[in-house]
């Protein structure tokens, strides 16, 4: 392509935007002129789009719903509910404060902070739960402490949720950060001096500019706590009820039958897409009236 | 381990679908031959070794392993890896693979035997017997039934509970005291030695592996212990049909029986 044509596409690009309210007929040639685009696009989307088709049309919906009533799944269901809200909880109430202090203020030891924040997504999951098991385990550094006291975590729904928090805190505390450094500190300023305390300040300047960011990351944070196995099954084992969340039922499902598998695999998978959409919409929602007020 | 090789297994299906759309990695190349052997988990130690002395054998070839749970392997297989030799830690599952075509009826060979052993950490005895395992508040881990072993774990406490000294409530107990199924027998084990259960049920050859210093072993009598039979055959769609003869050959063997037996595992012809 030449450098006379990539100008003139440019230019194109911009005036259509411009015209992004005219009649189908200029959506159709915008169309057109993104082809190429789309073509591109196409094999990123049929890969992520073509294995979720597979493993729902596996799964005949007479099946997802008798599979439902199963004690075992349903049990796996509701365990797999509450631990993951009950770490986005302490996600939110834990991460925000380390958000806040990451992305406002300048420190020694900062980059090694942030390195550690993120370390969580490269190390395997698996390796997550050994280490949680070293730590946590009643042989485990703090493990050895909490035993005195009687408190034991491996094989509890408290690992399951350690596990998940583990190994999906950073989304939530990665987006936060990022969300409360866009917002404008002259503004928190502006309200200190009129003599707001912090958490006053946070809750009515800060929060609703980095509301999106913020949402956005506690959804994220739920999502991979609802996938995780890795972590889970060394830390928290496998019991019926007690620890055996949604993806370890999964993957022992997988060792029986394929078919239960591949209907509770549906079942995450519709429920993980249908919260995310839902709560994507509502933002979008809540931006939009923003806006307009 | 167990819970990575699931991450793996997606890619690895990716992968291996795509070897076969192109005629299997490194099977054109001429003189050098690679051997696939699929393996259930508990034989990890062992084919490891009889892998390699195959090799030191058999000029020019290669032999790879991939340990797995037999069920994990069967389904691997059902969906297109290519394998030469699977060796099953139960018959269920090479039935399985008879069913689904991938293994002739009459191929599958028992090669060897295990049983079960009770292993518990050494330092922190709480459980000494047998009938401590029903004791209230003994942590005891077993594999979940959905793993030969478990199911094997599970026959035994049903036949340890006609045993009037253990009294018929003996299962229950014990299943009250569990709190945890693992998926594999190798996670029971690694549970056991770092302390965290007070007891777990594993295979003999599983015990054999463990640390001394850090694990024990109680026995299982006879009479309500539980031998497993575990079966090998060669694939159908192998590419190497001879090299897999010679290879289940070479396991059958005095030699291949001798490396097995190190393992904690029972050689066939002794048991039963």
């Amino acid at each position: 392509m030449s450098d006379g044509e990539m100008m003139q596409t440019q230019v194109e690009e911009i005036s259509t935007s411009e015209v992004a309210y005219t009649p189908s007929a200029g959506r159709r040639t915008r169309y057109l002129r993104h082809l190429g685009l789309i073509i591109a696009s196409a094999p990123m989307v049929l890969f992520l789009a073509i294995p979720m088709i597979a493993l729902v049309a596996q799964a005949p919906l007479e099946e997802i719903i008798a599979r439902l009533t199963d004690r075992q799944v349903s049990m796996a269901i509701a365990l797999s509910v509450y631990t993951t809200i009950t770490t986005t909880c302490v996600t939110v109430a834990l991460g925000t404060p380390l958000a806040y202090l990451m992305a406002r203020y300048r420190f020694r030891g900062k980059k090694m902070l942030d390195t550690l924040i993120d370390l969580p997504l490269v190390l395997p999951p698996s390796a997550a739960g050994i280490a949680l098991l070293l730590t946590f385990g009643r042989h485990g550094i703090l493990g050895e402490r909490l035993a005195d006291l009687g408190l034991q975590i491996p094989f509890t729904p408290l690992a399951v949720v350690l596990a998940q928090t583990f190994v999906s805190a950073p989304f939530y505390i990665r987006a936060t950060m990022n969300g409360i450094a866009s917002v404008d500190s002259s503004l928190e300023e502006a309200g200190m001096v009129d003599g707001a305390g912090t958490l006053r300040l946070f809750w009515s300047i800060t929060f609703p500019l980095a509301r999106v960011a913020m949402i956005s990351g506690a959804i994220m944070t739920w999502a991979r706590a609802l996938g995780e196995f890795g972590a889970t099954i060394i830390f928290a084992g496998n019991f019926p009820g007690r620890t055996q969340t949604i993806p370890i039922a999964i993957y022992l499902g997988f060792n029986i039958n394929l078919e239960s598998a591949v209907v509770l695999s549906s079942i995450l998978l519709c429920a993980s897409f249908g919260v995310i959409m839902i709560v994507k919409w509502a933002l979008k929602q809540s931006v939009t009236r923003a806006d307009i007020y | 381990m167990c819970s990575q090789l699931r991450y793996l297994l997606l890619s690895a299906l990716l992968v291996l679908a795509l070897g076969c759309g192109t005629g299997g990695i490194g099977s054109s190349s001429s003189g050098s031959q690679t051997l696939t052997v699929f393996a259930a988990a508990s034989l990890t130690g062992a084919f490891t070794q009889i892998g390699k002395e195959f090799e030191a054998a058999h000029q020019g070839v290669k032999v790879v392993n991939s340990f797995a749970g037999s069920q994990d392997l069967v389904e691997q297989m059902h969906q297109g890896a290519p394998a030469d030799v699977f060796a099953s830690a139960d018959e269920k599952n090479m039935q399985k693979a008879i069913d689904y075509g991938l293994v002739e009826k009459d191929s599958p060979r028992t090669f060897v035997r295990n049983h079960l052993v009770v292993v518990t950490p050494r330092d922190d005895q709480k459980v000494r017997s047998l009938e401590d395992l029903s004791a209230p508040g003994a942590k005891v881990v077993l594999a979940s039934q959905e793993v030969p072993v478990g199911n094997y774990t599970m026959q035994f406490l049903d036949l340890a509970s006609r045993d009037p000294q253990l009294g018929n409530d003996f299962k229950q107990k014990v299943l009250a005291n569990v709190v945890s199924y693992e998926d594999n027998v190798k996670a029971v084990l690694q549970k056991v030695t770092l302390g965290e259960a007070d007891a777990g049920v594993v295979y003999s050859s599983d015990a054999a592996t463990a640390p001394r210093d850090k694990v024990s072993t109680i026995e299982i009598p006879d009479a309500y212990n539980v031998t497993a039979s575990y079966p090998i055959a060669i694939v159908k769609n192998s590419k190497h049909g001879d090299l897999a003869r010679q290879y289940v050959e070479f396991v059958l063997s005095a030699r291949g029986q001798t490396i097995l037996k190190q393992y904690g595992f029972i050689p066939v012809g002794k048991a039963k």
